[in-house]
């Protein structure tokens, strides 16, 4: 009897296992459709001619769907930048780490909150209590590097991957 | 008139064809014993009792708009702006389909929003109720998420924006949060790939909703309505049959229900929409104010008054979910607020906190609004998990009536009859 019960229990212990471990097989396409098709992955790069862009201007460039700010900082905005005491970073990081070159500040223009394009770009927006850029959704407040210093966002404005080709031309992605 | 209120489990007998389908599929019986002459219903119950009935109804009127709309719109980040539009002034009749669609969301949510504080004020949730209670809330969340997916349909800025934003509150969760950001959106930002798969869960997730309501109705047919009184039935003298004296109860409902949304369709469509939602969306472009509709501003307050992502996150999330923990916080063997003293005056205290909260969700968060919104989310939760509780211990209930039959009618017909 005994040995009967083992047998029907390993039978129910190791189809419930084959069920389990097939179901879960069969869910993961069901899942990862979801993520990014391949040819969303097969992405471009852009390059950008920074010429025209006088020192104090700003760009908007559109990668991978997403705005990236591109602004040719002022002596001023790098030694802000520069001075920055470390106690005041909610994200700490220096602003020699933010910048390949430090007249160049490159960074993805959406907010670590919850997604908002932050102002800042004309002379017209509101810059925030940093003087660099300030998303109106939520109230958070990034400093002339795109750090954050005051507001709900958790992350500085993040920095995508880019070199320089030669003096005037930048390749994002 | 007495039989009439009697219980009867012996079958209604037909003839002739409709009694040969109902031999093999009693439908008559089904609809006599759950919304007819044989479905007990407390004879006292009043007003705040239709709300059940008009969300049915609600229910209906966006899954017959939205079957219609569908049909004329498209789902692709490149078309669906302008189907809308052209739903809007060229398909027969398709301005006044939408505007009863988006309009009658708003209604549906006011309904549930007042059948709500109805469970709350009356205690309709407690035992034996629970799971009536957590199938409404069930249901509750499967609207919110159907009402934000089809927010983001007609791919407007306040759509867009709207879409964007609530996305990346999954990115708040720590290590996967990207990952599951990038999933959500099939993409690296918010685009025709996110539009397309919340098309399909808009069409789809009110089929659940369906369902989750069907078995909503079989938990409240097992223990039936609760009353103002928040006391047990006792017999069929505290009863009537729910047909025809609640159908035409209900019915009239339906009536002011049918007015408001007529009087919003016709003569202020937009009044409750954003105008920028009839710009199309531009992904460089964040609008200056961004708000949900008004239904879920009360959970936006919450979510912007803690001064952290994760934290937001966790406190919008959790104004729900304590929800499902109101049985048991509120601590009183009395159910109607009409014998509780002190619990009716935190219940409209609760009342006033929900309408600052929307109030400080459709401001921006600068200035005093900030410190409103949190002091109102810290009393949002502070009522459940303190004030239920404590009121619970300390109140002393006023006494209740012997029985709903004796309180309706008085003393005239005192000789109550014992329980079944």
């Amino acid at each position: 009897m005994a040995e009967v019960e083992s047998r029907r229990n390993f039978l129910y212990i190791a189809t419930g296992a084959f069920a389990t471990v097939g179901g879960g097989l069969a869910a993961w396409p069901l899942i990862h459709q979801m993520n990014p098709a391949a040819d969303v992955l097969a992405l471009a790069s852009t390059e950008v001619d920074l010429l025209p862009l006088a020192e104090g201007q700003s760009v908007t460039v559109k990668w991978r769907g997403k705005p990236v700010f591109i602004r040719h900082r002022t002596a001023k905005e790098i030694a802000e930048a520069q001075a920055a005491n470390p106690d005041d970073l909610k994200d700490f990081q220096p602003d020699s780490e933010r910048v390949q070159r430090p007249e160049w500040l490159i960074m993805v223009g959406v907010c670590t909150h919850l997604g908002c394009i932050p102002l800042g770009q004309k002379d017209t927006d509101a810059k925030g209590d940093w003087n660099g850029w300030f998303c109106p959704c939520h109230g958070s407040h990034y400093d002339t590097s795109g750090r954050i210093r005051k507001g709900p966002a958790p992350e500085n404005l993040q920095i995508p991957e880019y070199v320089f080709l030669d003096e005037t031309t930048v390749k994002i992605g | 008139m007495a039989d009439l209120h009697e219980p009867e489990h012996n079958k209604m007998q037909l003839k002739g064809a409709l009694g040969w389908v109902e031999y093999r599929l009693p439908w008559v019986n089904l609809l006599k014993n759950s919304v007819g002459t044989n479905y007990p219903t407390p004879r006292n119950l009043n007003y705040w009792w239709n709300f059940g009935s008009l969300a049915g109804l609600a229910l209906l009127i966006e899954i017959v708009t939205g079957v219609v709309l569908n049909m004329h719109y498209v789902p692709t980040a490149e078309g669906a702006f302008a189907s809308v539009e052209r739903i809007m002034r060229d398909v027969n009749f398709g301005w006044l389909i939408r505007y009863v669609h988006a309009n009658g969301a708003s209604v549906f949510f006011a309904v549930i929003y007042l059948h709500m504080f109805r469970s709350f004020y009356y205690g309709s949730y407690k035992n034996p109720r629970e799971l009536v209670w957590w199938l409404g809330l069930i249901i509750f969340f499967l609207m919110i998420i159907t009402a934000f997916t089809g927010y983001v349909l007609p791919w407007g800025q306040m759509s867009f924006w709207a879409a964007t934003v609530i996305t990346n509150l999954a990115s708040a969760i720590p290590v996967v949060g990207t990952d599951i950001v990038q999933w959500l959106w099939g993409d690296f930002s918010v685009g025709g790939s996110l539009l397309g798969r919340f098309n399909s869960l808009h069409y789809a997730l009110p089929v659940a909703i369906v369902g989750v309501a069907v078995i909503h109705m079989w938990a409240l047919h097992e223990h039936r309505s609760n009353n103002p009184l928040g006391i047990e039935v006792k017999g069929p003298q505290d009863t009537l049959p729910f047909h025809p004296y609640f159908t035409a109860k209900d019915l009239v409902g339906v009536g002011v229900f049918l007015l408001v949304l007529a009087g919003l369709v016709f003569y202020a469509p937009n009044m409750l929409g954003e105008p920028d939602n009839y710009i199309p969306a531009n992904p460089l472009k964040t609008p200056n104010h961004i708000v949900p509709e008004w239904y879920l501003l009360p959970f936006y307050a919450i979510l912007r008054a803690v001064p952290d992502k994760l934290g937001g996150v966790i406190a919008m999330g959790g104004s729900i979910i304590i929800l499902f923990v109101v049985p048991w916080l509120d601590t009183s063997k009395v159910r109607s607020a009409k014998f509780r003293p002190i619990y009716k005056q935190f219940f409209w205290l609760f009342v006033i906190d929900t309408l600052i909260l929307g109030v400080v969700g459709a401001n921006a968060p600068e200035g005093n609004w900030i410190i409103i919104g949190q002091l109102a989310t810290f009393y949002y939760f502070f009522h459940f998990i303190v004030i239920l509780p404590v009121v619970g211990w300390i109140e002393s209930p006023k006494p209740l009536p012997d029985s709903i039959s004796t309180s309706v009618l008085g003393n005239k017909k005192s000789a109550a009859e014992p329980a079944e």
